[in-house]
């Protein structure tokens, strides 16, 4: 095992110290909350079976996991749903990237002079 | 690299994300195929409602009712239904009991399948490269990582979760708690313990009655 794996696991304890109550963080960003709850609503209603997303995400965590990949459990999740509702059909690539640039510039109009670094935790861990 | 750049790299993967994050709820949302009101319902339940609270209450009837405890290990899906913790996501739930000769540990190998209605959503380091690699290979190392020494003469069971099947440890009552009630049993048992990576500690340091 090399090192920084060392050095991660050897983190797990600080975690263990995150209080046990319902509603304790989760989330490290609002926007992994969102993908969270879209993914599970979109299950909850029917439009897939959960092992559908399951299965893709196992696949999509293991080739990020071989590339070495520095992305986030998020991240990946985020992947995940947007591949599984295209593969399905729902929505296509052309317009979701159409929506990615609409949604850009409607960000840069409102927030011109916001912080990126604000948006989410500052000490997350690459990788985990 | 340089650490720097590590960082503004970072920091860009995560503004990327949270962009096709708000996209894609948008596109969805605009199309009619979900609606804001379900996505805020969910995130609020596994935000607020469902979390380790149910498994402990589980794990403290189990303790007081023999029964419950039969029911619980034979059928976990339906005897945790049977307190109202359902979960959506079509897996069943299969209870591990610890005792004096087995100790379960609980671990889903390639992404992060975990009891949802029991535990809620799993810690940072359930979901770890580290975790997920080594738990199998050499569980014992990672549970005293944990600060649990287990006995050579006492046997370590990983279970390996997945989309159709959901582990829950059933921990040991420790010596000293028969007489507490139920609330004050919840108290006591952590998620960790229904994980594994941990024992459920008596309320008296050394397990004599006060």
């Amino acid at each position: 095992m090399n090192e920084s794996t060392d050095r991660r696991i050897s983190a797990m304890n600080d975690d263990l110290a995150l209080p046990r109550k319902n509603g304790e963080l989760v989330f490290e960003a609002p926007w992994q909350a969102r993908a969270f709850g879209l993914a599970v609503a979109l299950n909850e209603q029917g439009t897939y079976p959960w092992s559908d997303f399951s299965v893709e995400l196992t696949r999509e965590i293991a080739t990020a996991e071989e590339a070495n990949e520095p992305s986030t459990y998020y991240q990946r999740w985020l992947a995940t749903l947007e591949n599984l509702v295209i593969a399905r059909g729902l929505i296509t690539r052309a317009e979701f990237e159409a929506m990615i640039r609409q949604e850009a510039l409607h960000d840069d109009h409102d927030h011109h002079d916001h912080d990126h670094h604000d948006q989410h935790s500052s000490d997350q861990s690459p990788g985990i | 690299m340089t650490q720097t750049e590590d960082r503004d790299d970072h920091i860009d993967a995560e503004v990327d994300a949270a962009l096709r994050a708000k996209a894609l709820e948008s596109l969805l949302i605009e199309k009619g195929l979900i609606s804001t009101d379900l996505i805020d319902e969910v995130v609020r339940q596994y935000e607020e409602d469902i979390g380790p609270l149910n498994g402990a209450r589980v794990v403290a009837r189990a303790w007081q009712d023999s029964s419950y405890r039969e029911w619980l290990l034979k059928d976990g899906t339906a005897a945790i239904a049977d307190m109202g913790y359902i979960g959506r996501q079509g897996a069943d739930m299969v209870v591990l009991e610890n005792t004096p000769t087995v100790h379960n540990l609980v671990v889903c190998t390639l992404c992060s399948c975990y009891p949802w209605p029991v535990l809620g959503l799993p810690p940072n380091w359930y979901k770890s490269f580290a975790y997920r690699s080594r738990a199998v290979r050499e569980p014992r190392t990672v549970l005293r990582e944990f600060g649990l020494e287990i006995a050579e003469s006492v046997e370590v069971r990983v279970w390996d979760s997945n989309s159709e099947v959901r582990y829950m440890v059933l921990p040991e009552q420790p010596a000293g708690c028969e007489a507490l009630s139920e609330e004050a049993l919840v108290s006591l048992i952590s998620r960790d313990a229904m994980i594994g990576v941990a024992k459920v500690e008596s309320p008296n340091p050394d397990g004599v009655e006060q």
